[in-house]
């Protein structure tokens, strides 16, 4: 395709390509800190392209496609480009990685050891692990944790951060405005702003680390904190995988090695200083 | 070189991976991905000395391919229970039969839909036994249904509700309105018994339904796989019986097939460097339509030949049914869009 980029995240190198210049400039620009390796070959393949040729002029529309290809997929006005191409990259690995055990969770890392927070859109993992990131923690991802099959250690798999709706403001507040993507207004996941991580997270993003904790977080209500069970928290996190099923056995024996080594809580919290504090709390007891 | 032709010579054994440039692999993987071949590749080569980071992704994907299979094989076991305890025989076909016979080309195999061949007069009874033991149906459309079970050679697909898997239940292997009409009595009645424990098709049966899957049904679709698994089963079977092109010839005419198998030959000769007999080993002037729809991808693992590929679709359905059924069927299917 004519227009291509290069990306790792994480142990995932994507190859990028695009019917129209705009989206591979936006991710350029966002991963342009990102480790290059141009004789590497790629794990994944992303494409953005036109249904017909046409339509890459008139009323350009964005398809996603890739190795992985979800039929009748909507398609993205070219203004949402940076996102049609996100999606891509979450395709490709929800529905093609193997290596590890996918979990649908964002990570956080302080002192060599790792904080799982695993949840739906709305639970507020995204946004606590944006705003952790920006303190004492080293962010490791806001959308996807890979967990070793044999060793058990967690991976990072520090993307962008897609900020969504009320988080933009909290964390645009707080970072340096060059670290910010372009405001993708009214996209069908609502308004999205993407936040490069440090620095210090690219670097270390190969750093396997062992979990210490983990969160099960629900944004709204009283500050509550709920001990959960082994049963519990491994049948949550069967959802939370993307390819628990395709691994058998390999991925039962690392999920359940990681609920039995981790203690877990669900937590409720009413706004992002209460998650926050309530995280640092629930830490300082797990990581003692 | 195109990157659908590298990968091709390299299944082949014809290009030493070594020599391929690191920027080579891009389109190589991104090929065998679209063609659902990556797994079969990563077996194909691996002993070959290999870029560590394709070392590492084709280790993930015999891996990979090792749980799908035992997944499959166990929904085999699955149908088996469900069916056996009345009496009720299944041949299990493509890719489930490959591994439960342990062939060469089920190493790294994409296994879809569990498929299985019952006696027609069977059907209806494996029908109810299987929606009884936890399938259920997967279309709801009327008109699919009883397109289905007036014209096709199978049941309307069904579903497990609790391990959400498919099942194509078969009678025979090609649509009931196809101009060639396979003697299905004869490939349940002749066949074999596999080392999973398994009724599969007999070598030759095999071989004439995966051309005719290929070749008489299909549009080419993952055509590059099937020819996959037509080269190495033949060569195969060749290998344990010499004998073994006579008697695919002669299964092929029972079916109506010859020109089908004939041609998948001939093509996995052409792509795969198969060895064929005299009266084989012949040349065919439409040969290179199918070539061409076989190489057309593109090293981002799109079809570049739409014109071809559509072409390919209508021959499939032209071939499927009589033209004024085939027009009506169009204009049932236009309606309901």
């Amino acid at each position: 395709m004519k227009n291509k980029l290069r990306i790792a995240v994480g142990p995932v190198q994507f190859r990028i390509g695009s019917d129209w210049a705009e989206p591979i400039a936006a991710l350029a620009r966002l991963y342009a800190g990102y480790p290059q390796d141009d004789t590497r070959p790629a794990d994944a393949t992303v494409r953005l392209f036109a249904a017909r040729p046409w339509r890459r002029w008139l009323r350009p529309s964005v398809h996603i496609g890739g190795d992985f290809v979800v039929p009748d997929a909507l398609p993205l006005p070219l203004s949402m480009g940076l996102l049609a191409a996100e999606m891509g990259m979450n395709l490709q690995i929800a529905l093609g990685w193997r290596r590890h055990m996918l979990l649908h969770a964002s990570a956080v890392a302080q002192g060599g050891r790792a904080l799982i927070m695993s949840g739906e859109s709305g639970s507020g993992k995204s946004t606590l692990a944006a705003l952790l990131g920006e303190g004492d923690w080293r962010l490791m991802g806001d959308e996807f944790t890979l967990i070793d099959l044999f060793g058990g250690d967690t991976l990072a798999f520090p993307r962008a951060v897609s900020l969504k709706n009320e988080a933009i403001a909290e964390v645009a507040a707080r970072v340096d405005p060059a670290r910010l993507g372009p405001l993708l207004a009214a996209t069908p996941k609502g308004d999205i702003r993407h936040l490069i991580p440090r620095a210090d997270a690219i670097a270390a993003m190969h750093e396997p680390l062992r979990p210490a904790l983990l969160l099960f977080p629900r944004f709204g209500g009283e500050v509550a904190v709920e001990p959960m069970g082994e049963g519990e928290a491994f049948v949550r996190l069967t959802e939370a995988s993307t390819n628990y099923v395709a691994l058998g056995e390999a991925g039962f024996a690392a999920l359940t090695r990681l609920v039995r080594e981790t203690p877990a809580f669900g937590i409720s919290y009413p706004d992002s200083a209460a998650g926050i504090a309530l995280v640092e709390q629930l830490w300082a007891e797990a990581a003692k | 070189m195109s990157a659908v032709r590298t990968f091709v010579d390299l299944l082949a054994g014809r290009r030493d991976p070594a020599a391929l440039a690191p920027r080579d692999w891009d389109g190589v993987i991104g090929v065998a991905r679209s063609e659902a071949m990556l797994a079969t590749l990563a077996h194909s080569l691996a002993d070959a000395g290999l870029p560590p980071a394709v070392a590492t992704l084709f280790a993930d994907q015999r891996a990979a391919a090792k749980v799908a299979q035992a997944q499959a094989l166990w929904e085999a076991e699955m149908a088996r229970r469900a069916l056996a305890p009345t009496g009720i025989e299944f041949v299990l076909l493509k890719g489930a039969a490959y591994a439960a016979a342990n062939m060469a080309c089920s190493a790294g195999r994409q296994i879809g839909d569990l498929d299985i061949l019952v006696l027609a007069h069977d059907i209806r009874r494996a029908e109810n036994l299987l929606l009884k033991a936890g399938w259920e149906w997967v279309k709801s459309d009327p008109y699919d249904d009883a397109y289905y079970r007036q014209h096709m050679h199978e049941l309307p697909p069904m579903i497990h509700k609790a391990r959400d898997r498919m099942i194509d239940v078969h009678h025979t292997i090609l649509p009931r309105t196809h101009r060639i009409t396979p003697d299905a009595l004869a490939l349940v009645s002749d066949a074999v018994t596999s080392s999973a424990g398994f009724a599969v098709l007999n070598p030759a049966d095999m071989a004439c339904h995966c051309a005719a899957h290929m070749l008489a049904d299909g549009d080419l679709q993952g055509g590059l796989r099937n020819l996959w698994d037509f080269h190495t089963m033949t060569r195969d079977f060749v290998a344990a019986d010499p004998g073994f092109w006579g008697q695919l010839d002669g299964r092929a005419s029972l079916h109506g097939l010859q020109s089908a198998v004939h041609r998948a030959a001939r093509l996995s000769r052409d792509l795969y460097g198969a060895a064929l007999p005299d009266g084989w080993d012949r040349q065919d002037p439409a040969d290179t339509w199918f070539r061409r729809r076989l190489f057309a991808r593109d090293d981002w693992g799109r079809v570049t030949d739409p014109l071809l590929e559509q072409a390919f679709y209508i021959r499939s359905h032209w071939l499927r049914m009589p033209p004024v059924m085939l027009a009506k069927h169009l204009w049932t299917k236009w309606r309901k869009r």
